[in-house]
């Protein structure tokens, strides 16, 4: 069988994804410090119910076997476990991010119910006070009461999904202890500079010692621990993660948002990134095989100041969205390159204008639960509007 | 390896995709992702469903002999990750195996 590297085929491309992401809105009753989206208020232009169900008759004929359903928070749609239903009706899997807040025992004995359906559960503390001073008050423990819905309901192998922080990477241990309580399989993903990310990442992303030890510690553990491939630039330090080791984007993944704009991963939210529309005349399909933007992903890369060094087969120069909004050159190294010339580029670039994303929910209004201020009509939380549980 | 002289399908549960290295499987049910890059290979696993035993479905995609043992580990490591699933031969049929 002396077939070519995967990895070579697929950076290609494919005439479908394998998996894409797919924000179903950008409204969030929580309003994380680092939200690679920057949701807070729901747009009034995103798809809806009949618009969201032609997508998923898309994605079943191009068999996509699964998507990746986040936000915002999605379980906040009025029209979520309709989409559900349907999706997987439809045999696309659907596998989505929660905060929780929606995970009521009665939900979480639906979900466990449901082959098809996987469910993630943000946590990005493994106490309350690392997690809600990112996440914000009471998130915590929204979380954990979730966690405790679904393993009463008899859910196994539900994921808890760690965004990896300074603060949090001393807590490893913590967090497969967590998982391994609640029956969950623990998984790890890398803090990009994306969304209010960005205004955050400088004093949140793992200092180039915690890489190491991140690392060591994804080696020890093996594919017990999922990754989502987002920590291949740590590859560098020796034998590969489990996983593709590339970089998907437009070409194995590619994110839709809540308006139906395709973005070529859902760390990239910014019109240098954006590849099409979903309501355009050739629909989801149209975008993923006749845009420009990711007929160029799909090209070879050069691997610029980065194709000498003895180490980019192994990381590929990193992740294209951390170089762009870190304000570093996309074919230079990655900001945390493990050999650290990211660090020093970093350090270099002095007053260069760093990208904005390009859609920006936020609430303007961050209301601490201590002390609440009178919130304008459009800035309220999400769950009012059908009556907060 | 798989035991070649018995029957086989894929687990109901996983799909598959053509690609042009071959193909994707997808278990729905482990959510666990695998590719096909052989494309004999491939064929061999569509005709299992149809032959009474994997040692036909190979010799259907006119696999020799001597190649037989790397089939039989290819189709042991699906059957290992669940995508496969030993099929039980219909009553009256087969040697009388359990």
């Amino acid at each position: 069988m002396s077939a070519p590297r995967l990895t070579d085929l697929f950076e290609t491309g494919l005439d479908a994804p394998i998996c894409l992401t797919w924000e179903l809105t950008y409204a969030c009753n929580l309003a994380c410090a680092h939200c690679l989206s920057s949701s807070g208020r729901r747009d009034p232009r995103e798809l809806t119910t009949a618009e969201a169900k032609a997508v998923i008759d898309e994605l079943e004929a191009m068999k996509v076997f699964y998507v990746n359903i986040g936000g915002g928070e999605p379980t906040v749609r009025p029209d979520f476990w309709e989409l559900l239903d349907y999706a997987t009706a439809h045999r696309v899997g659907v596998k989505f991010s929660t905060n929780g807040v929606r995970i009521t025992p009665e939900a979480a004995r639906r979900l466990a119910a449901d082959d098809y359906v996987d469910v993630q559960i943000s946590l990005d503390g493994a106490t309350e006070e690392v997690n809600d001073a990112l996440r914000g008050p009471g998130s915590y423990a929204t979380a954990v009461r979730a966690l405790e819905n679904l393993a009463a309901a008899g859910m196994k192998n539900f994921k808890i999904s760690v965004v990896c922080t300074r603060h949090n990477i001393p807590q490893l241990g913590a967090f497969k202890a967590l998982a391994d309580r609640y029956g969950a399989q623990l998984r790890l993903t890398r803090l990009r500079p994306s969304g209010r990310g960005a205004d955050v990442w400088d004093e949140l992303h793992p200092t180039a010692a915690q890489q190491r030890e991140l690392y060591d510690w994804l080696v020890e553990h093996g594919e017990s621990v999922l990754t989502g491939d987002s920590f291949f630039h740590l590859s560098a330090y020796g034998e590969a993660l489990p996983g593709l080791n590339l970089c998907g984007a437009g070409r194995v993944v590619c994110l839709i948002d809540p308006v139906g704009d395709v973005y070529a991963c859902p760390f990239a939210i910014h019109e240098e990134f954006l590849a099409g529309n979903v309501r355009d005349r050739g629909g989801f399909a149209g975008v993923w095989r006749e845009s420009e933007l990711f007929a160029e992903l799909r090209s070879p890369q050069t691997g610029g100041a980065c194709s000498s060094c003895s180490f980019y087969d192994s990381c590929k120069g990193g992740c294209m969205a951390a170089k762009f909004f870190t304000g570093l050159p996309l074919d230079g190294p990655d900001p945390e390159c493990v050999r650290g010339f990211g660090e020093t580029l970093l350090a270099e670039r002095g007053t260069v204008e760093i990208p904005r994303p390009a859609a920006d929910h936020s609430r303007k209004v961050f209301v601490p639960l201590s002390r609440r201020p009178p919130v304008p009509a459009c800035d309220e939380s999400p769950l009012v509007r059908e009556g907060a549980r | 390896m798989i035991d070649l002289d018995r029957a086989w399908d894929l687990h109901p549960q996983v799909a598959l995709r053509d690609e042009p290295f071959g193909a994707l499987v997808y278990h729905f049910g482990t959510r666990k992702l695998s590719f096909l890059k052989d494309r004999r290979l491939l064929a061999v696993v569509r005709g299992l469903a149809g032959a009474p035993t994997a040692r036909q479905a190979c010799a259907s995609c006119a696999v020799p002999p001597a190649e037989l043992p790397r089939f039989g580990a290819a189709l042991g490591a699906l059957a290992r990750s669940a995508m496969l699933v030993e099929r039980a031969p219909a009553a009256g049929a087969g040697d009388g195996a359990p």
